[in-house]
């Protein structure tokens, strides 16, 4: 199975207005697809409804085209809004581990986790403390210890720092390389050029 | 169902469908309407026992029954629109609650006129009214929290579920409420059990039924009607049926 | 999806939601103080005869329970909604109405049991004779458990408008009625020394049918609040 994901002819509209209509595309394994567009093109709403929160007008998405087992795309896929949904009454360390727990996610070592993106030291702290680039990162911890081929990413690097930008980067290389796939948003450019990149543009409103 | 349904599931012709029947539905329910009604209030002979005021049951009772099946109206529209996915049904809750609150408003007060030369008070805490009164209070729900949402189709989607939950749950405030009365009442005397009616008073009372539903089905199509040009108001065909209706206005003008 | 999985779904979300609770224990205080507030108040209002108070005792305490539920339901979301994780629960391969069901039992363990706890000093304080305490009781074991399940409902339905309050008991008080005429007919039966099992187990009943529907709809609400 190659091709993760193939979405015919979505169309949304809101408030009466289109969106988009007539998107078309595809992603394999090693994609990344970074979705571009002004504020308010239907970004947010294009991944929101890729993954099912949002209702299209039209247009089919098929995961996984290619699986020979029918088993639930829900565990095949990542999927991070612009809510990081953290506790901000449990600690970095609590959240961490109650994630890993509701997606059936094994992880060895929490604290090396923690380590790798950078908090270290704070994870007694409740999240509601800390500033929303940390809470941020430990959100994205979720994209190291967990093995699904698809991320769905809604403005990854939102609040963080340029370290932390150059870390999600690295992290993205290393998941692209392993044959997984990326569909993302955001306003910032990409300091690193992955190998397979399509870059689809969204024009609110006159389609 | 869905191969039956899905010519009707396109607004435009739904528009047109509708409009078609509308003339004929509101002139049948002027005239049913006004024929039980007179008959009922002029002509129908005075009770044996309440003497005129009695007549009220000419209004209270068809606004009674109406209320009711407009509600499992609504939840049934709120079920189609859930299960089919179907948007036009979400509009036709819109279109139906309203109609169903003003129902039940009428058939409450008519409700409690009737009893002030019944049990020389204007409420009682009689089984029907109270359960009358609890299905007013389910009817303000569904419409309070349709109006709290920004996002209308959300605002349908949410008070589907209210009228689904609802609707399970009249048979049993119904009987509750039943249960309480005999519990705090004992045997009260009801207006409403009496000997079967006289032919001269059920006729007249069956033709205002028929020309209360018709006014309902004829406010929901008018409604849904609007509600249709309201949600597709960008859609090319609204602005032709727009434009339509100002010529022929305009033309009327020059006319005139 | 195997049981397996289902299962630590539901007790990791169970877990979360207590542990969380258990940082803001205040959240749980003030429903049940509300609730002693107000049975306190009634015998200041009516009178501290106990053939009134007694009469009214498990009346008043019934609607003073329900009250506190919706004082206390809004929170049952409303953070959920805010932070992201319900979004996220939605996305589980699990089914939803499972884990809608993990709240609804976290609910009840943090405002419906408490709530049994604090009973007796209510009926005390009402000076509601002897032969209600214990129906008094059962009812709330059995009635509790619905007023977690349907504030659910109504918490999922609202919880997108950041503004329940008023709305979300205009919904709800309705479709508390039935529980709310049992409830208290059955403390009614039992202080007149007729049997009251008959509106127990009534209650039971709704009780259940009420715990096997409710996390359905609660599960399509959510899915219309992350919309």
């Amino acid at each position: 199975m190659s091709t993760l994901l193939t979405a015919k002819q979505l169309s949304s509209q809101r408030a009466g207005r289109a969106l988009f209509s007539d998107l078309s595309f595809t992603v394999q394994r090693g994609d990344v697809l970074h979705i571009e567009g002004v504020n308010g093109a239907g970004k947010s709403t294009l991944l929101r409804a890729l993954v099912g929160l949002v209702q299209l007008q039209s247009g089919q998405i098929e995961f996984f085209p290619d699986a020979a087992d029918d088993h639930d795309w829900r565990n095949q896929l990542l999927f991070m809004g612009h809510k990081a949904g953290i506790k901000a009454e449990l600690t970095a360390i609590e959240n961490l581990t109650l994630q890993a727990k509701l997606c059936g996610c094994a992880i060895d070592d929490a604290w090396q986790l923690l380590a790798t993106v950078g908090l270290l030291g704070l994870e007694d702290v409740p999240a509601g403390q800390l500033s929303a680039g940390q809470q941020r990162r430990i959100a994205l911890t979720r994209l190291w210890y967990s093995n699904v081929p698809l991320w769905i990413l809604d403005e990854p690097f939102t609040a963080l720092d340029t370290d932390g930008i150059e870390l999600l980067q690295q992290r993205f290389a290393e998941h692209t390389a392993a044959g997984g796939a990326i569909i993302m948003t955001s306003h910032q450019l990409l300091t690193w050029t992955p190998t397979r990149l399509q870059r689809l543009r969204i024009t609110g409103g006159d389609a | 169902m869905w191969r039956w349904l899905h010519p009707y599931a396109k607004p435009e012709v739904v528009y047109h469908l509708l409009g078609r029947w509308q003339p004929w539905l509101s002139i049948t329910a002027a005239l049913t309407l006004g024929l039980g009604i007179v008959w009922g209030l002029v002509f129908a002979p005075a009770d044996y026992q309440q003497g005129d005021s009695y007549r009220i049951i000419f209004v209270h009772v068809p606004t009674a029954m109406f209320s009711m099946s407009l509600y499992i109206a609504l939840a049934i529209a709120a079920f189609v629109g859930r299960v089919w996915q179907l948007k036009m049904a979400d509009w036709g809750l819109a279109a139906i609650a309203p109609v169903g609150l003003t129902f039940t408003f009428i058939s409450l007060v008519t409700g409690a006129i009737w009893g002030k030369p019944m049990w020389g008070t204007w409420w009682e805490w009689d089984a029907r009214l109270t359960s009358q009164l609890i299905l007013f209070f389910l009817y303000v729900g569904v419409l309070a929290l349709y109006h709290a949402f920004s996002d209308q189709r959300n605002g349908a989607k949410a008070a589907g579920i209210l009228a689904m939950v609802g609707v399970i749950n009249i048979p049993i405030i119904r009987y509750s409420v039943e249960w309480w009365n005999t519990l705090h009442q004992g045997a009260t005397l009801t207006v409403f059990e009496r000997p079967p009616m006289a032919t001269s008073m059920l006729i007249p009372l069956l033709v205002s039924i028929l020309g209360f539903g018709l006014l309902a089905g004829a406010l929901i199509v008018q409604r849904m009607r609007n509600e249709i040009l309201r949600q597709e108001l960008r859609r090319p065909w609204v602005k032709h049926v727009l434009n339509q209706d100002r010529a022929t206005e305009l033309s009327k003008t020059e006319q005139a | 999806m195997n049981d397996t999985s289902n299962w630590a779904a539901f007790t990791a979300v169970m877990r979360r939601d207590l542990m969380v609770v258990m940082r803001r224990r205040s959240d749980v205080l003030n429903p049940l103080l509300f609730i002693l507030m107000v049975v306190s108040l009634f015998p200041l209002a009516v009178g501290p005869g106990p053939d009134i108070l007694g009469r009214i005792a498990a009346g008043v305490i019934w609607v003073a329970a329900l009250l506190s539920a919706l004082l206390g339901s809004e929170r049952l979301f409303r953070d959920d909604f805010l932070d992201g994780t319900l979004e996220q629960l939605t996305l589980l391969p699990q089914p939803l109405p499972l884990l809608a069901g993990a709240k609804i039992v976290v609910h009840w363990l943090l405002s419906g049991l408490p709530l049994v706890i604090l009973a007796p000093l209510c009926a005390l304080l009402l000076k509601l004779p002897a032969e209600g305490w214990l129906t008094l009781m059962a009812t709330l074991v059995v009635g509790t458990p619905i007023l977690s399940a349907v504030t659910a409902i109504g918490a999922a339905l609202t919880v997108s408008l950041g503004r329940g309050g008023a709305l979300l008991s205009l919904l709800l008080l309705p479709l508390f009625i039935p529980l709310l005429i049992f409830a208290t007919g059955a403390v009614e039966a039992a202080l007149m020394g007729t049997a009251a099992w008959p509106q127990v187990l009534l209650l039971a009943g709704l009780s259940l049918l009420t715990l096997l529907l409710a996390p359905f709809a609660v599960a399509a609400a959510i899915r219309v609040s992350v919309n």
